[in-house]
This record gives structure tokens, sequence and C-alpha cells, in this order.
């Protein structure tokens, strides 16, 4: 009972009310605030490229209006909506087929040490090289045709998720490691229940690097080849002076790049929901 | 060295024959390390023919000076780590390596960030085969033990430290370990919490009946919390002491045990034999 004025002193401190509502006031106002200044930045931007894209010869630069005209004519005539799923396919078959063998690869190259020591220089030098370099002999080995990009798009976007992942297998927090040593868990139990959970954001990471890098494979494939796909309308209207057709397939990769990077995020939130239970 | 006179039967806190739960026997532990120029390895010596037993039943604490290799030989009991020499026993057999009759409690708790506070607690029933129906139980049991039946559900970085220390506690006793090894679990709690989760580790200790080897530097704490304590000296790591402390059985809330002249006693004597300057003032 002498205790007593300390132990209401402590339950006060301890009784503060939860900080998720706090939070929540402090909050609100300012998201959506950012929003309404988001908005606006992007009414200005947009403005300023219409007022000042008119003064420019039309060759060289085309304006958000006009632009949204040939995108209309474009979609009309099924050309862009074509394009775009055949990029699309390109992309997500090649950047998926990357994903599964790059983590593959890479957790077997971050558990067993001689295989990484027999391949670790092949695996840098093939991430260094800028590898869209080897694109004409893609092209001899497979044609023209979807192969070829599919290649391209995989071969670009598969080392930074090996990378990524390998590293992640390797450099476990030891006291993790430890918890499954502490309870008797065999090897293989702790590579399947502590090192592989433990590498997943590492292979987000990888895979959230190779979406870039993918879009960039898939649109220097097209370009070579220029049959189909976005990339292949893009050399088209540009050969043909057609500034404004030729920013449709420009921002819809830029659309593109945007969703499947926002796709790569929720993907990461699904597979470790325990990194983001905090933030909405 | 070991100072141990009839105080056993003056105090009478130990039983003549309990079992002996756990013993270090002559333990030694060598590391090799770089030596100051970088460039040749040196040997150094961490632990030194440790030996010491701690009966069924029985709380013992480690404490000395940081550095002085409190934390490998509790490494080492759990089988986390291997000693050079000597061995470890449990219920009289040697043992050689990490075993379902210990449980360990981590400094900073590790508890895997993936898994929920009661994922968490089933791991060790998990690894062991255990049928899910009967961990998820056993699992919210113990949550209850601990106090954190409503936080089952949440990651542990929607846990406070304190919160994450009881669910590492909560993880090595869902194995039913006879004996539990605790290196300083509540060294980075506030005071408050600290003095909590204390009094529920004596409960729990009463109740479940574990034998537990405790790391501190906390003076205070080792006195509250044990029955007996080991103190280590540095340089190698080697036995100064084993202190019976009187309170054993049933204890005063901290704050008042403080202000007992035993206590105070114990403290001093302890204090001196650590040989540390700044002794703060706790009266
Ligand atoms: N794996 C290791 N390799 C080399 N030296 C080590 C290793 N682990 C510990 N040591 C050394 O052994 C000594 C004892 O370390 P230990 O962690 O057991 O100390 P401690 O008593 O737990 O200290 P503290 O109270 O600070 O936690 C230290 O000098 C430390 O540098
Ligand atoms: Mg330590």
């Amino acid at each position: 009972m002498k205790q007593s004025t300390m132990t209401q002193t402590t339950e006060a401190t301890l009784a503060t009310a939860p900080d998720t509502e706090v939070e929540e006031l402090v909050l609100n106002k300012p998201t959506r605030r950012y929003w309404a200044v988001r908005m606006i930045s992007i009414f200005t931007v947009l403005l300023a490229w219409e007022v000042l894209g008119r003064q420019v010869d039309p060759l060289f630069i085309a304006w958000p209006t006009q632009i949204g005209a040939a995108a209309i004519d474009m979609i009309h005539s099924g050309e862009l909506v074509g394009a775009f799923l055949e990029s699309m396919k390109t992309l997500t078959l090649g950047f998926v087929l990357a994903s599964i063998v790059g983590i593959a690869l890479g957790l077997v190259i971050g558990r067993y040490r001689y295989v990484d020591a027999s391949t670790d220089w092949l695996v840098n030098a093939l991430y260094a090289t800028p590898l869209v370099a080897i694109t004409p002999l893609v092209i001899l080995w497979f044609g023209l045709g979807f192969q070829a990009k599919l290649f391209i798009v995989f071969i670009l976007a598969v080392f930074p998720v090996l990378i990524n992942t390998a590293s992640g297998v390797r450099n476990v927090a030891p006291h993790l490691v430890d918890v499954g040593v502490a309870f008797a868990a065999n090897e293989r139990t702790i590579f399947l229940k502590i090192i592989l959970p433990a590498a997943v954001p590492f292979m987000m990471t990888g895979i959230r690097l190779g979406v870039g890098r993918a879009i960039i494979g898939m649109v220097v494939a097209e370009f070579f080849t220029a049959i189909n796909g976005l990339g292949a309308l893009i050399i088209k209207y540009g050969n043909q002076f057609e500034t404004a057709a030729m920013f449709v397939p420009i921002l819809s990769l830029m659309l593109m790049g945007v969703v499947y990077t926002a796709i790569a995020m929720r993907f990461e939130r699904w597979v470790a929901p325990w990194r983001f239970t905090d933030s909405d | 060295m070991t100072i141990m006179t009839n105080d056993e039967e003056i105090v009478g806190t130990r039983p003549a024959h309990r079992r002996v739960k756990l013993g270090v026997r002559k333990v030694s532990k060598t590391f090799r390390i770089r030596s100051e120029d970088g460039k040749t390895q040196t040997h150094l010596n961490v632990l030194r023919d440790i030996s010491f037993d701690v009966e069924e039943n029985e709380i013992v604490s480690l404490i000395g000076e940081s550095g002085c290799g409190k934390t490998t030989l509790l490494r080492i009991v759990q089988g986390l780590m291997r000693h050079d020499a000597g061995a470890i026993e449990v219920d009289g057999h040697a043992v050689s390596g990490p075993g379902r009759d210990r449980g360990f409690v981590f400094q900073q708790a590790s508890l895997l960030p993936w898994r929920t506070a009661q994922s968490n607690v089933e791991f060790g029933l998990e690894i062991q085969g255990v049928d899910p129906k009967i961990r998820a139980e056993r699992a919210k049991q113990l949550l209850r033990l601990v106090g954190l039946d409503q936080a089952a559900t949440r990651y542990p970085h929607e846990l406070s430290g304190g919160m994450q220390q009881r669910i590492g506690l909560a993880r090595a006793m869902a194995i039913d370990p006879s004996i539990l090894l605790m290196d300083e679990p509540f060294s980075a709690l506030d005071a408050q919490t600290r003095e909590v989760l204390q009094r529920e580790l004596l409960r729990i200790q009463a109740d479940a009946k574990t034998t537990i080897l405790f790391v501190t530097h906390d003076l205070d704490e080792a006195i509250y919390l044990s029955n007996r304590i080991v103190v280590l000296g540095a340089r190698p790591g080697r036995v100064k002491e084993i202190i019976d402390v009187p309170f054993a059985g049933e204890r005063p809330d901290l704050p008042v045990l403080r202000g007992s002249p035993e206590f105070q006693e114990i403290r001093q004597h302890i204090w001196q034999l650590i040989g540390n300057q700044s002794m703060p003032a706790h009266t």
C-alpha cells in the first residue's frame, strides 16, 4: 500500500489512449490535402504542356489534346489495343518466368556455397552487361517472332531477382537462425521455416527491380523486330513523323509500368503481410 | 574459491537432497580471434573450468561483468555453441546439442517477424511435428499464461518490447522444457515492465515447476529472482563464488525487498566481488 501513489502514476502513463486513434486524427487531413496538391500539380503540368507544346513545331512535340485525339483514332482502328495486348503478353510471360527461375536459382545459389563459388563470376558478369546489346544475336537465334522478345524480357529480368534472392538467403540474420537451432530444428526445416521467409523481402526487391528491366527489354526487342507490340508502333509512327500518334504507345508503356509496379507491390503485401500491417 | 559454508543449514532455503537437474562440468571455451595487429591469430580464453549445479525447480542466476562469458556459457548449455572441454549434463546425462528438454529465451526476443504472436509460440511444437490443433490449443494456453491472449493474431512489430519478451517466454515454454535458459530477457525493458515480468516469471515458474538458469547483470534482479547466484569473474571467465539467497520461497515485491538489510548485504557483497566502481545508490 505504501506504493499506491507510484502505482497510480504508472497506470496513468500506461493508460494513455490507444495511439491508433491519435494517429488517424493527425494523418487524415494532410493525406487528403496532399492528394489535392497532387491533382493541382498534374493539371498545371498538363496545361503548361498544352500551351507551350502548341508554340513548337508539331514534328518535335505533341500536346495532350492532340495525343488524346490520336489515341481515340488508334483505339477505334483496334491498333492500340492489339499492340497493348501483344506487349502485355510478352512482358507478363517473360517476367513471370524470370521471377520463378530467378527465385529458384537464387535459393540454390544462396544456400550452397559451392554452387555460389562456381557461378557468381558468371552471374555478376551477366548482370553487369547491358544485355539488350545481345538483342541482334537473340533475333538470329529465335527469329523475329514472340520467342525472341520473350527471351530478351526473361534474360533482363532474371538477374536482379536471382541476385537479390541469393543475397537474401545469405544475409538472414543469424539470431533468427539461432531460433531454429535452439528448438532443435534440422537443417532442412531451418531453411524452409526461417531462411526462406526471411529472404522474401529480398526476393520482392529483386522482382520490383526486375519489372523496370523487363519493360526496357520488351521495348528494345520490339524496336528490333518491329512487327508488333507497342515498341513497333513507336517505330512505325516515328518513321511516319506522326509525333502525336507516336506519343500514344509511349504513354501506354508508362501506364503499363505503373500498373506492373503496383501489381508487384500488391503481390509483396500478399506474400509478406507482416511488413505492411502498420500502414493501411 | 567457492564459498559454500554452513549458511545453507542456517538459512534452510535449499532442501538437502534435491536432484541436480543441470550440471555444468569443467566447461572451457576458447575463441580464436585476430590479434591486435590484425595479421595473426590469437586465442581468447573466455571460459575456464566452469562448474556448478542447478537443482530441480531452482532458479540460478549467472552474473558478472560485461564480456565475462555469460552469453557464451548459456549458448553452450543450450547447444547453440560447442565447448572445447568439459560437459553439460541434463538429469545426469551428457548432452551435445539442442534438445526438447531445454527452452531458450533470447535477449532480444528474436521472434520470427513473419509469424503472428500465436504462430511464434507454436514454432517449437511445429518443429516437433505436433498436430496443428493440439499446438494451437497449447499456444493459446501459454498466451493466457503470459497475459497476451488478446494479441494472438498480431505480428511482432505490432507488439511492445515487453509483449515481445513475453511471447519469447511463451514460445520457450510451449515445448514444456524442464529447463529454461534465459539470456538477459528483461534488460531492454523499462523498470516497471521489468518488475511486472519478474513477478510473472516467479509465478509461472512456481506453476510449471521449471528449472531456470538466468543471465543478468542487474544485481537486484538476480537477488530477487534466484535461489542461488553464480558470480563469474572475467578473463578468463571462471566461477568466483556461488551465493545462496535467503529469500527464496515466498517473496515480497522487489521494492519492499530492496529495503531489507539482508538484501543490501548480499547486494554489497556481490558488488565487491564483481569489483565495479560506480555503485548506483539504491536505498
Ligand atoms: N563468436 C565469437 N567469436 C569470438 N569472440 C567471441 C564470440 N562470442 C563472444 N566472444 C567474446 O567472448 C567474450 C564473452 O562474450 P559473451 O557474449 O559471452 O559476454 P557476456 O558475459 O554475455 O557479456 P554481456 O554482459 O556484455 O552480454 C567477449 O570478449 C566476446 O568478445
Ligand atoms: Mg551477453
